[in-house]
């Protein structure tokens, strides 16, 4: 098991240093201008752009700044804001929480929506149930998130006043945001977890306990459920990575706080080294989620874990 | 849902007849869209009359009727015309994302399975790389680094898509590269090129034509995405994302705004993907 757990862990290490790559030459190498950025169109002499171009680091070779990036990043230093001239980090942890309550929330969702619908559209197979689940996961995917987020404003928010529209607290503010942002992964979740069930259910072992005598709904929810799990905590696991990215969008159609809310002002105004921190941290998150969903996959599964052990 | 259990089995005979007939109408249903869709696209002016520009601030937030089809917008303009014009923007981003994405991925997807080795591994540990960005992350960070227009747009959702297509081209080249005509075209001392060109490239094709239609889907809705977080096309292009976006201050006075676009643009994604679906059955029997 420490084995299975160190490789994935080393394995990852060359991943997020070329994700570090990528953002460095799409942030730093392509067109844009960081100190007009900073001025934020205020005139300015050329010994003051000198000067911040120093500051920042900008006047030296772009392989130095290079190292002084990555040097940085594994002291856990991500830079100073260009707009707000706080270390982006701070910045960073002071959001951070939001956002996972929303992903974490969202993952809750998708998971107990998809694992209802997935399974009732695989135990009434080719009924008009499955046929209506499956017409709406079509519409599910087919659906931006914003979108998705703006009806639900227009009916739960001022439709029918029960929650609020935008901004961030107590839980009335989590819901509309988690259910836009559950929902926009539930599609997927549901899909897999109908495959599975209806793989599951075509076993000999299901057939058995039919043949015994058990009541149908009990060889579902004890026995199929459970083999059709391990596929879905997969699912769940990696939307749940795509959700803290999802929440970019989302914390922008509700106005919630969050390192998505930070990363589009960052954006807006060009602020590099924020844009940068902040996809580095989802990138990172996304990883280690991935990360550990693989070990409890080992865990989970005892042939998964024998194949490995060998 | 109570009812929905409680429903007697049907018989398998009875439901094989009405399910085969729906596919086909909802097929031809979104063949029908998407034939609108292009056509707004081609000629606006012949769908949606005026100029979609064209500010009457006599007009301003009139809702749907006799006035205005589909209602105005805040300057007045006519939410149809918009959307009309905005067709164009969103077949164009779909349609080049898409082939910029197939051609870049499936590309470096088809070196990959082809020489295996150390360019194998190389292409490989830069779309694990790529892989890393979730959802519309990477064409976020390269539409933020180019800045925001409709061709950075282009090239940021088509480079996104770009690994997709890497991964599905390299999986097939790896099954068509060990097939029998291979191995004959080489023995008959054909060189690299032209087995890959000749033998190995039409074989390996369908599956990322299947995954180019759906792509076309997936890049409208990403660029939507990007254009609503303000790294879309420029203001005075008319465009679906930008008018849902646009309409989000006025949902609680004129709901006409974003709900046309929205519908408008998830009907044509579905229709794209229900044309992916077609195409993969299709595929799949050959």
């Amino acid at each position: 098991m420490v084995h299975v757990v160190l490789t994935r862990l080393l394995a990852a290490v060359p991943t997020l240093l070329g994700v570090m790559v990528i953002l460095f030459i799409t942030l730093r190498l392509l067109p844009g201008d960081p100190t007009a950025a900073m001025l934020g169109g205020a005139e300015a002499t050329p010994e003051t752009i000198a000067a911040l171009e120093a500051q920042f680091g900008l006047d030296r070779p772009v392989g130095e700044q290079f190292l002084m990036f990555m040097g940085d990043v594994l002291t856990l230093d991500l830079g100073t804001s260009y707009a707000t001239r706080q270390p982006v980090g701070v910045m960073i942890s002071q959001q951070i929480g939001h956002t996972l309550q929303l992903a974490g929330a969202a993952a809750v969702i998708s998971a107990v929506a998809g694992i209802v619908l997935g399974s009732l559209a695989a135990i009434r197979r080719d009924g008009w149930l499955d046929a209506g689940i499956r017409v709406l996961s079509l519409v599910n995917t087919a659906m931006p998130s914003f979108w998705l987020g703006l009806l639900l404003i227009m009916a739960f928010a001022f439709g029918l006043g029960w929650f609020p529209a935008t901004g961030t607290g107590s839980l009335a503010h989590l819901i509309l945001p988690a259910v836009t942002l559950g929902l926009s992964a539930a599609g997927t979740v549901t899909r897999i977890v109908r495959n599975s069930v209806l793989e599951v259910l075509g076993e000999n072992y299901v057939t058995a306990l039919h043949a015994k005598g058990l009541r149908a709904r009990t060889v579902v929810a004890v026995h199929v459920l459970r083999n059709a799990v391990i596929p879905t905590v997969t699912v769940v696991g990696i939307q749940l990575g795509a959700l803290v990215a999802g929440s970019v969008i989302v914390e922008t159609v509700f106005t919630r706080q969050g390192i998505g809310q930070t990363l589009v002002q960052a954006i807006n105004g060009q602020d590099y080294p924020v844009i940068q921190g902040v996809v580095l941290v989802i990138a990172v998150i996304y990883v280690a989620i991935n990360i550990v969903v693989d070990i409890s996959y080992s865990a989970i599964d005892p042939r998964v874990r024998a194949t490995v052990a060998r | 849902m109570a009812t929905a259990l409680a429903a007697p089995a049907r018989s398998p005979l009875r439901l094989r007849m009405p399910r085969l007939s729906t596919s086909r109408v909802t097929f031809a249903v979104a063949v029908v869209w998407l034939a609108i869709v292009a056509a707004a696209a081609l000629i606006p002016g012949l769908l949606g009359p005026g100029d979609p520009a064209a500010l009457d601030p006599s007009q301003v937030l009139t809702a749907p009727g006799e006035q205005a089809l589909l209602g105005t917008d805040h300057y007045g303009r006519s939410v149809l015309t918009l959307l009309v014009h905005g067709a164009r923007t969103a077949l164009v981003i779909g349609l080049a994302a898409t082939a910029l994405g197939l051609v870049l991925g499936g590309w470096f997807g088809l070196l990959a399975g082809y020489l295996g080795g150390w360019v194998d591994m190389l292409v490989g540990r830069v779309v694990d790389m790529l892989m890393c960005f979730p959802g519309v992350l990477l064409a976020l960070v390269i539409a933020s680094g180019l800045g925001a227009s409709t061709t950075n747009l282009i090239i940021a959702v088509g480079i996104s898509a770009a690994p997709g297509f890497a991964r599905v081209m390299r999986g097939q080249v790896l099954s068509v590269r060990s097939r029998l005509y291979v191995e004959a075209a080489r023995s008959m001392g054909f060189g690299s090129g032209r087995i890959i060109v000749c033998h190995v490239l039409p074989n390996a094709l369908a599956p990322s034509a299947v995954l180019a239609t759906v792509t076309v889907g997936t890049s409208i809705v990403a660029a939507a995405s990007l254009s609503f977080l303000g790294l879309g096309v420029r203001s005075d292009v008319p465009d679906w994302g930008q008018l849902l976006s646009m309409g989000q201050p006025y949902l609680a006075s004129a709901w006409w705004i974003s709900t046309f676009p929205g519908v408008v643009l998830t009907l044509t994604v579905i229709a794209v993907s229900l044309v992916g679906d077609w195409l993969r059955d299709r595929m799949d029997s050959d």
